[in-house]
């Protein structure tokens, strides 16, 4: 079954770690590789993500975070 | 099955040029509040269809290359001025979307004035204000927002209310004005501010679809470098100390649109019965394909090169053209050096400089040799060889040698130099008839008695066209 989740660009990532906070459900953590630009980028780990966005409205990048909600009619995109 | 829900905005571009890594992050601090409010916009943008529609003025500070970001129309406008150059957008672009964006050192500090009174006159924009206490790009100087007893790079013991006055709300400041329509203050500090500061973005947003007026939303925003603080703290900062100074509510929403902000428009016909002015000519519909004219007229002042300007552009505009004319001169009334842009086109102009003409007529020595090596290649140089001892060094240009200060002299006025070398562009170029400045010049000469003079001059001009033409070309 699929669920919800966020992805985000390794590159566009500066490592702010505001979606780590704002994540009710706890599902992103900064990882330890560093990215192209020279930080330590977010990472994402499903923990029942559920779309809710908070993550996307923080981050200050505009391409950084894309988020996918699971649609329950199971109708496929 | 999973749909996208939340993704970069259509409104924002795909790749920016500007930066060189990656060409995909802004260039803003990490954790800093420009994003998140740029964010805001670009989304709502989409959201209400207006992406062709809106012209987003960058301001200076941080956010001065927004236009690298925002795919709309863009002007980065000086210091503190957005808001004078909104308004003359706003109000000769009716179907544009204009979006001030700007800091609180930009905005509060050197433009104070500016926005005051296009608050006051209620122009049609909505104006992002972007308070963060400091003044970002420069390095953290204090702002007109700055708290008392914060420490900047000025206020390095705090700023203090006797040295440096209190903080300035620009809400409370707006909402004493009757103009506005909607004056809300919002905050970054966590999402669900977030959440809420994006209702306010949309109907500031959607106050200009409306054209309702203005629409004011100041945005608390961290600036976690140069508040020396990690972006966590600077959200936990902005809880604690800024929106206990600067409240987070909304001052005025008026849901009525006002009647009073609708601009009569004038038509050519009022404005001419406004101003007494009788038509003395009629404007011929344009039967003629051109090749646009980008005409430099240079000399010394008092040589007339303004005014043959002047004419030039009413003949084109006579004959259904689209003209500009653009001065530039000392500030010595007589003596200095001064020219003239002319641009004629069959298509709206959209700006009158001229930096490099197809056409230059050169009166004095210093203006051809400022301007011989700006006429585009194929162009056409008009010397006036009374004054001008030297050849034009080009050979990508035709040359015409005009003995024009001589000829105007031997008629008795020397000023009238001017219109011969008119006479020799027009037959020249083809491009306007010379029965028509037959006709303006007596409607345009302001001493009638030397109305005769000038029309010799012209037909001297257009006689020794031929003369020169075969011996110089
Ligand atoms: C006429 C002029 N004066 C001063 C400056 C220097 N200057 C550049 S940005 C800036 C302040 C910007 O602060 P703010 O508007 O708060 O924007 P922020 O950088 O914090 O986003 C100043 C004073 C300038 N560029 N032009
Ligand atoms: S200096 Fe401050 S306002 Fe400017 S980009 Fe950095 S965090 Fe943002």
């Amino acid at each position: 079954m699929s669920e919800s989740y966020i992805t985000i660009n390794d590159d566009e990532c500066k490592g702010c770690r505001l979606c780590v906070d704002a994540c009710p459900k706890k599902c992103i953590v900064i990882g330890s590789n560093i990215n192209l630009i020279g930080y330590q980028y977010a990472r994402f780990e499903q923990n029942g993500c559920n779309a809710c966005g908070l993550c996307y409205y923080v981050c200050p990048e505009p391409g950084a975070v894309t988020v996918y909600k699971k649609d329950k009619k199971g109708s496929p995109q | 099955m999973v749909k996208v829900k939340h993704a970069k905005p259509e409104s924002f571009y795909k790749v920016y040029e500007r930066k060189l890594t990656t060409k995909k992050v802004t260039h803003y601090c990490p954790g800093c509040g420009h994003g998140v409010a740029h964010k805001l916009i670009a989304e709502i943008i989409d959201e209400l269809g207006i992406q062709d529609r809106v012209i987003f003025l960058s301001p200076v500070g941080c956010s001065v290359f927004a236009y690298y970001y925002f795919d709309v129309g863009n002007v980065q406008c000086s210091h503190g001025m957005a808001p004078a150059v909104g308004t003359g957008i706003a109000r000769t672009l009716e179907n544009s979307i204009v979006i001030s964006y700007q800091g609180d050192g930009d905005l509060a500090g050197i433009g104070m004035s500016a926005i005051i009174h296009a608050a006051n006159r209620g122009e049609n924009m909505a104006v992002f204000f972007i308070n963060n206490a400091i003044y970002g790009m420069t390095g953290g100087q204090m702002a007109p927002t700055t708290l008392l007893g914060q420490k900047t790079l000025t206020t390095p013991m705090g700023r203090s209310t006797n040295r440096d006055g209190n903080p300035i709300g620009m809400c409370e400041l707006i909402n004493s004005l009757t103009a506005p329509v909607f004056i809300e203050r919002v905050s970054l500090a966590n999402p669900a501010r977030v959440i809420k500061a994006r209702r306010a973005f949309k109907k500031a947003l959607f106050n200009q679809v409306e054209r309702k007026g203005f629409s004011f939303v100041e945005v608390l925003s961290p600036c976690p470098v140069n508040w020396k603080m990690s972006p966590l703290e600077s959200r936990k900062w902005i809880i604690n100390k800024l929106e206990p100074v600067f409240p987070v509510q909304n001052f005025r929403d008026i849901e009525e649109k006002p009647e009073r902000y609708e601009r009569v428009e004038m038509s050519d016909e009022e404005l001419l019965n406004l101003f007494k002015i009788e038509k003395e000519m009629e404007i011929k519909p344009k039967t003629k394909k051109i090749s646009d004219q980008h005409i430099k007229i240079a000399g010394f002042g008092g040589q007339g090169v303004m005014s043959a300007g002047v004419l030039l552009a009413n003949c084109a505009i006579m004959e259904g053209l689209n003209s500009t004319w653009l001065p530039s001169y000392g500030p010595e009334m007589r003596g200095g050096t001064a020219n003239a842009s002319v641009i004629i086109s069959e298509n709206i102009i959209g700006s009158p400089v001229v930096d490099n003409p197809n056409v230059l007529i050169a009166m004095n020595a210093p203006s051809l040799d400022t301007f011989e090596d700006q006429v585009s290649p194929g162009g056409f140089i008009i010397v006036n060889s009374s004054l001008i001892n030297r050849k034009v060094k080009r050979e990508d240009v035709e040359v015409l040698y005009v003995p024009a200060s001589e000829i105007a002299k031997d008629l008795g006025l020397i000023t009238t130099a001017n219109i011969v070398v008119l006479g020799v562009y027009m037959v020249k170029s083809r491009v306007l008839d010379t029965e028509t400045l037959k006709q303006v010049i007596p409607i345009s000469i302001k001493k009638k008695h030397l109305t005769e003079v000038n029309l010799k001059a012209l037909q001297a001009g257009i006689d020794i066209f031929k003369e020169e033409a075969g011996a110089h070309i």
